[in-house]
């Protein structure tokens, strides 16, 4: 378990200040004639002096990153039971093939007849995710689930364009990921909030009253963020179609009902697939990500370009459609994450993906189940794979969620989400994953029963959280007044 | 049951018991039987050796840039990779670890970040630069937009150079659309650089002046007149770099009044992987902070009065702003920012020096070899100053030449007009401290065999 680390490692830029020549690295020998940069390039564009940083020897460089990877939690210590994030352990076997040469080692603008493996592992991911979603077409381009999110919104931009239509809002319901309103703004569109029905879900009433012919679309998470499935989903997809409007789910919790229900038979037209949630690859410390996203009939035409295209057993690029929205961003998308991607996908198989969804849900109603009196429930309605609790029983005592957070790594976990959803006041929202053993689950739900106690017993323990750990509360006000986001030498080298 | 899900038939079965319930179909009592299915139509899961061996059949479909001279780059290129880089990469501390949130439990990756902004902020010579953003091509879109917020979006045309990597403005013109933006192209000179007044004539008003150094082409722009030239028409000035490993040997865009500097770090120890992941960046000057996209890290102090890092300013994100975020962008390029720093602290900064002056040294000597070499091949211009790439014209056009020195056993570039262009037809060879002098020799030999 974490401990405070035994003594403070300083930034690269701390080491070697004098700056005495060392070497970290060995390059290829100069076998060809040295020539003077500024006899070649304009004088006054050459940098001088050198780069300014340290040079130090591999083994510091080496030390430097180990002492501060112990200063990480990560989904190999314990639960990471981040709600609405997946955070399921990242198997190795991902690692290894997402090494191999010929795929870490090729150029994305070589020519198709050299990359024929490259583009038929595109192919084969595009036919796997659209039999898990039960939809005609694919793009794998997005780099992240927002990055698919606006994909999807820019495909339906252009299929309304392409039908002369100018509608001009994007509704949203109020329990959605920020990243939603951001989305449908970014697009061009304006966001509209849904206000949710007494259990959380659409307010099927409202969506009527709302859904006129300025709607373009409807964005839902599915299930939502408070881990409830829209059960009503049918009628809300026939509402919006049969006004005009196209259906977008959020997919970043297709890891609760992948292999029992598809978002083609729901209704969706356009839907995000967050690859770093449901389909295992790592979240890096803040991505790599990649958000493919599938899409009905109706928003094919306009998929991204460049699309991977199959004649017999050769594969090809096409780069040029008319009806495509283009390119969203550079080469085919975050290609070695889709490799770890599929290496899952084709580990766990049809029933491997079923379970997966199974013991989701199950964990998740596990936690329910064991916390449900030591927390309050806002939402009564069912859960599928992640629960959401909030504060109010703990506030009497003057402890909020983010207090019972910083506890939580005291006793060895990482917390669960609580910045949202925004309608649930002080959110806990939990979420276990499939991956770890139930003992796991059990242990964590200790953990929080043992905060709830001292809550009661001894607030102050929980306020001034955590005790043991690397660093102390740490103080996020003054990071953002007193801004400082890069090294500065307070003292001239010595 | 399977390995990579954590309770067996048995677990199942206790934890349905505790939880009152007969089959655990119970729990998805909620979803419409109308949109179930019983089973996906995929194949049965598979055992590791049989999936390794399905990966390894298309991995070995393809040809690596590491088994015949490469010479491949137009934004995409092989460097030198430090064992090292791959190892830090691989501890589980920091690839299986979220967005640090949790400062106190994520003080590792909140270095790392914290230390990557910093070495940006020198190669750019500006004053901060974010945590990633997804690509290159998306950081010149992220720079667009974020000229066009910090002049109060009264401003809707951006002047784009064409030797701008003219997939990073395909990139730009699906973005530009929706955000009524118009985008208004420079073309180069007869020497491939843009003409500073050219650029000042483009447009009335632009919102900012986007020009690439070293450009599409490899060839040095002259930034000094060119900020110049943004400046005096009230525009944000924009630097794009596609080859990172240039700022070794050229100054950042910071020095020359560059607002903005931007693009592409995958150079910087990130694997070519077929186009992805790589690393966005994206620097500018301090005023601007608050119209930043990505995450940021700060220092400021833990409960004890220690040194700590945090993520801040997050009030310009969508987790907080929601509809009026800068930018809708969340998970960004975490991971590749550390391969990065790695790499940079991995490499040092006399030592980025020496790297550049290297991919220099082998550039100028086969460009040399080839003016030798004469018709039917030659440097489309061999008078402008180039670092490490330049444009290669011969017997045919860029696909055709590109196929034929394929045959010969060399990856000789990237097809100069795959997405237009108003320069040659022909191929953008790039050079780096990875391509040997037998590189060159065979690089040469293959030329004289296609004439």
């Amino acid at each position: 378990m974490k401990r405070r680390a035994i003594r403070p490692e300083p930034l690269f830029f701390e080491r070697n200040r004098r700056r005495v020549p060392r070497q970290g690295f060995l390059l290829p020998e100069l076998d060809v004639p040295a020539v003077d940069p500024k006899e070649i390039l304009p004088p006054e564009l050459v940098r001088e002096p050198d780069p300014d940083f340290p040079d130090i020897s591999e083994m510091e460089v080496v030390q430097h990153f180990h002492r501060l990877s112990q200063l990480n939690y990560a989904v190999d210590e314990g639960l990471y039971p981040l709600g609405s994030c997946t955070m399921k352990y990242n198997p190795r076997l991902n690692e290894v093939t997402a090494r191999y040469p010929g795929l870490a080692g090729i150029h994305p603008l070589q020519p198709e007849s050299q990359v024929q493996g490259a583009l038929e592992l595109i192919w084969e991911l595009e036919q796997a995710l659209k039999a898990i979603t039960g939809m005609p077409g694919v793009t794998l381009q997005p780099a992240a689930g927002a990055h698919g999110e606006l994909t999807g919104i820019l495909m339906i931009r252009k299929a309304l364009e392409a039908r002369g239509d100018t509608r001009q809002v994007v509704l949203v319901p109020d329990s959605a990921h920020g990243t939603n309103p951001a989305t449908a703004v970014f697009a061009g569109y304006r966001a509209v909030e849904m206000r949710s029905a007494e259990d959380g879900t659409v307010d099927l009433e409202a969506l009527d009253r709302m859904m006129d012919d300025t709607v373009a679309a409807v964005m839902l998470t599915v299930p939502n963020t408070l881990g409830v499935f829209e059960h009503r989903i049918i009628e809300i997809s026939k509402l919006v179609h049969d006004r005009g409007g196209f259906v977008y789910i959020d997919g970043a919790n297709l890891n609760s009902f992948a292999g029992r229900a598809l978002p083609g038979l729901m209704g969706a037209d356009a839907m995000h697939i967050n690859l770093h949630k449901t389909f295992s690859t790592p979240h890096g410390g803040g991505g790599p990500g990649a958000g493919p996203v599938t899409v009905s009939e109706a928003l094919l035409p306009h998929l991204p370009v460049p699309r991977v295209v199959r004649e017999g057993d050769t594969f090809g690029l096409l780069w040029d459609d008319p009806q495509s929205i283009g390119p969203m961003r550079g080469f085919y998308g975050n290609f070695l994450i889709l490799v770890r991607a599929l290496t899952y996908i084709q580990s766990l198989g049809a029933d491997g993906l079923r379970a997966m969804s199974d013991v989701a849900v199950l964990y998740a109603n596990l936690v329910r189940h064991r916390l449900k009196d030591a927390y309050h429930l806002k939402y009564d309605a069912p859960s599928m794979h992640e629960v959401v609790f909030d504060d109010s029983i703990q506030t009497r005592f003057e402890v909020h969620n983010t207090d019972i957070a910083k506890r939580l790594l005291d006793y060895g976990f990482h917390p669960p989400t609580m910045s949202f959803p925004l309608i649930v006041h002080g959110a806990l929202m939990i979420e276990p994953a499939e991956s770890v053993a139930p003992e796991e689950v059990e242990a964590f739900c200790d953990a929080m029963l043992a905060i709830a106690k001292e809550c009661e017993t001894d607030p102050e323990l929980v306020k001034t959280a955590p005790h043991d750990t690397p660093v102390r509360r740490v103080d996020e006000v003054r990071a953002a007044r007193n801004l400082k986001v890069r090294w500065v030498p307070e003292d001239p080298a010595p | 049951m399977h390995p990579w899900v954590g309770a067996g038939d048995e677990d199942r079965r206790h934890i349905l018991e505790e939880l009152g319930l007969e089959s655990i179909d119970q729990l998805f009592a909620s979803i419409p039987a109308s949109v179930c299915v019983d089973r996906l139509e995929l194949p049965a899961a598979r055992d590791e050796e049989s999936v390794r061996m399905s990966l390894s059949r298309m991995s070995t479909a393809n040809l690596s840039m590491g088994c015949v001279p490469s010479f491949l780059g137009a934004g995409v290129y092989r460097h030198v990779q430090p064992s090292v880089v791959d190892a830090v990469m691989s501890r589980a501390e920091f690839f299986t670890s979220y967005t640090p949130y949790q400062a106190e439990i994520s003080q590792g990756t909140l270095q790392v970040i914290f230390e990557f902004q910093t070495l940006m902020t020198r190669l750019t010579e500006l004053e901060v630069a974010n945590a990633s953003l997804y690509d290159g091509a998306t950081a010149l879109v992220e720079a667009v937009l974020f000229s066009h917020r910090v002049l109060r979006g009264k401003r809707d045309t951006a002047v784009v150079a064409e030797t701008i990597h003219p997939m990073y403005r395909r990139v730009l013109d699906t973005y530009a659309a929706s955000a009524g933006i118009e985008v208004v192209t420079v073309p180069p000179g007869a020497d491939g650089r843009l003409d500073p007044d050219r650029v000042r004539n483009a447009a009335s008003e632009p919102c900012c002046v986007a020009v690439q150094s070293p450009n599409f082409l490899g060839i040095v722009e002259d930034l000094p007149g060119l900020a110049e030239a943004a400046q005096s028409s009230g525009a944000l000035a924009v630097q794009v770099v596609t080859e990172a490993a240039s700022f070794g040997l050229l100054a950042g865009g910071g020095r020359f009044g560059f607002d903005v500097v931007c693009g592409e770090a995958q150079s910087f120890g990130v694997a070519p992987g077929f186009g992805g992941p790589h690393l966005g960046f994206f620097a500018c000057s301090e005023k601007h902070i608050r119209q930043m996209p990505g995450r940021l890290a700060g220092e400021t102090v833990d409960d004890d009065g220690n040194r700590a890092f945090c993520l801040t300013l997050s009030t310009r994100e969508q987790h907080i702003r929601r509809a009026k975020a800068t930018s809708n962008i969340c998970t960004n390029q975490g991971l590749m920012a550390l391969a990065a720093t790695v790499w940079l602290e991995s490499i040092g900064g006399s030592g980025l020096r020496r790297l550049a002056t290297s991919c220099l040294s082998r550039t100028e000597e086969l460009k040399r070899r080839i003016a030798e070499l004469g018709a039917p091949w030659e440097l489309a211009y061999p008078e402008s100053p180039t670092f490490n790439e330049f444009l290669l014209v011969g017997p045919g056009n860029g696909p055709d030449l590109v196929h034929r020195l394929a045959e010969e056993g060399i990856l000789a570039g990237v097809p100069s007009t795959l997405w237009g262009g108003s320069w040659p037809d022909g191929v953008v060879t790039a050079v780096t401290e990875c391509n040997s002098s037998h590189d060159l020799d065979a690089f040469v030999d293959a030329l004289k065999r296609v004439s």
